[in-house]
């Protein structure tokens, strides 16, 4: 099934999206947004990370489980980076994660990658719009249910005794 | 005093496990020395009904490898659950549902098409029956398990006590388990009854793995002479030795073959193959997209490889059938 022919959205769904932003640039680019009182979409949730190249991949799928419809990383542009290759640490882990995603029939355009410096608070108003449309497009992402795992018997037993 | 009394069991699983066992050798003798055997039905007669009518709780510890997929499997996991005090996870496919598991990466639909309905892997099947739990023939009903709709590991179906890894487990660490069994010494409920270092900690190839970004392109085993002694990243061959649990003695690795991660991974990580994937990603030797893009292209089923027996234990579980299928490359930026 391709993305085009999906059926509408449905009924009072709004995009939400995970923005993993570095410390040194994107962030302080969004608070430069900010303060420059420049409007742009509320579906993101922004968590700083100190670099990009902190991003385990791990935080991107616990970020979709955990119900992103996509993430959007933000960090130095190349040769900028504050820890001198954070960023392209990522970059390559993300060129990586992608082609995952795209396996685990997930659009790998909800996985978004972009070098913002901490001047470019516009940048942040423009990427996190277009990343706001570019999934009311795609749609909200389904994952098949993630079965819990009931855990040894005496933990399950405490439980049981402390609810009583 | 009486001897402890275990059990084996088996879900769906390719029977290594069971040849684990076996290969204890002459531990065996040792093991039935001082342990009772109450239920095997691969290797000895015992019926589901011996085991229904034990009391509840009877073996000290029952060994339950496989993964979880059909009805009678949930059952005997249920069953098995309840007459022991100990359930112990043994194995890949019952840790984190095992090579079994990458059938989550198809739909039951496309997999019952694919065995009976065009004929690719049965043989003889002209009517194109597809079993269901009731079959309905001239020849009488024919009731059969029924196939979830996933793969499942042990613990999302009952609760586990403890998990040996492997596929299949190191006959070191089954004796170890059934030692602290016998002696009472066992864990905390809940342990992964193997080292919690990462295979590469004691890999006699780790001085050759350099420290800067190396790997230029990815090969395959069979596509390159492989250097016996090299680090087998720093040969393009994907190794998940970075992101799986030691305990193997380095079996593999001593064969010259590049750890698959049936360990599974440390007990600080919840997806090993994302934790591989950063290590193995972040060894790229470049700083380009599109080259990046390429070098990770040539992982064939980078799916398959990084979650080989882990697919039901992943954060995403199952792939998704709502977006854009598989094998579609991305656009780099």
């Amino acid at each position: 099934m391709s993305d085009s022919n999906r059926s509408a959205q449905p009924p009072g769904w709004e995009p939400r999206i995970t923005a993993f932003f570095c410390n040194w640039c994107t962030y302080t680019a969004s608070d430069l947004a900010g303060v420059s009182r420049m409007a742009y979409a509320p579906n993101t949730r922004v968590i700083r990370v100190m670099c990009s190249g902190r991003i385990d991949p791990q935080f991107v799928l616990a970020a979709l489980r955990a119900g992103a419809d996509g993430v959007l990383i933000g960090g130095c542009h190349p040769g900028d980076c504050h820890y001198q290759e954070g960023n392209y640490k990522c970059l390559r882990r993300f060129t990586m994660l992608r082609r995952y995603l795209s396996e685990m029939g997930i659009d790998p355009q909800r996985l978004r990658l972009e070098w913002i410096a901490a001047s470019e608070g516009d940048k942040v108003q423009r990427v996190t719009n277009e990343m706001v449309e570019q999934i009311r497009k795609l749609g909200p992402l389904k994952l098949a249910p993630l079965p819990q795992a009931q855990g040894c018997q005496r933990a399950v037993a405490e439980r049981a005794a402390a609810e009583v | 005093m009486d001897k402890p009394k275990v059990g084996f069991y088996w879900c769906a699983s390719c029977g290594g496990c069971e040849e684990a066992v076996v290969d204890l050798a002459e531990t065996i003798l040792d093991v039935v020395e001082v342990v009772d055997i109450v239920f095997w039905p691969c290797a000895m007669d015992f019926k589901r009904e011996d085991v229904e009518a034990m009391p509840d709780g009877t073996m000290a510890a029952c060994f339950v490898n496989g993964a979880v997929r059909t009805s009678e499997q949930r059952a005997m996991a249920e069953l098995c659950r309840r007459k022991s005090q100990s359930l112990v996870a043994f194995g890949s496919c019952a840790h984190l549902g095992g090579v079994p598991g990458l059938a989550n990466l198809h739909s039951r639909q496309s997999i019952l098409q694919a065995c009976y309905g065009d004929g690719v892997f049965t043989t003889v099947n002209p009517d194109r029956v597809v079993p269901g739990p009731r079959t309905e023939r001239p020849e009488g009903s024919l009731e059969l398990p029924e196939l979830d709709g996933e793969v499942k590991r042990l613990d999302h179906c009952v609760t586990v006590d403890y998990y040996l890894p492997g596929c299949p487990p190191p006959v070191k660490l089954i004796v170890d388990a059934v030692t602290a069994i016998v002696e009472n010494k066992l864990p905390p409920e809940g342990t992964v009854l193997a080292p919690d270092t990462a295979l590469c900690h004691d890999c006699p190839r780790l001085d050759s793995k350099p420290e800067e970004p190396f790997i230029d392109r990815f090969r395959r085993p069979h596509q390159i002479p492989i250097d016996p002694e090299k680090c087998f990243l720093t040969q393009g061959l994907l190794c998940l030795g970075p992101a799986t649990r030691s305990g193997c003695d380095n079996a593999c690795i001593q064969g010259n073959m590049p750890c698959t991660g049936c360990m599974g991974p440390l007990s600080g990580v919840r997806d090993q193959g994302a934790a591989a994937l950063s290590a193995v990603a972040s060894l790229m030797a470049t700083n380009d997209a599109s080259q990046a893009d390429r070098v990770a292209a040539e992982l064939a089923d980078l799916a398959g490889t990084l979650y080989r027996y882990g697919m039901p234990s992943s954060l995403l579980f199952k792939k998704a059938e709502q977006d854009r299928t598989g094998g579609v490359p991305c656009p780099s930026e």
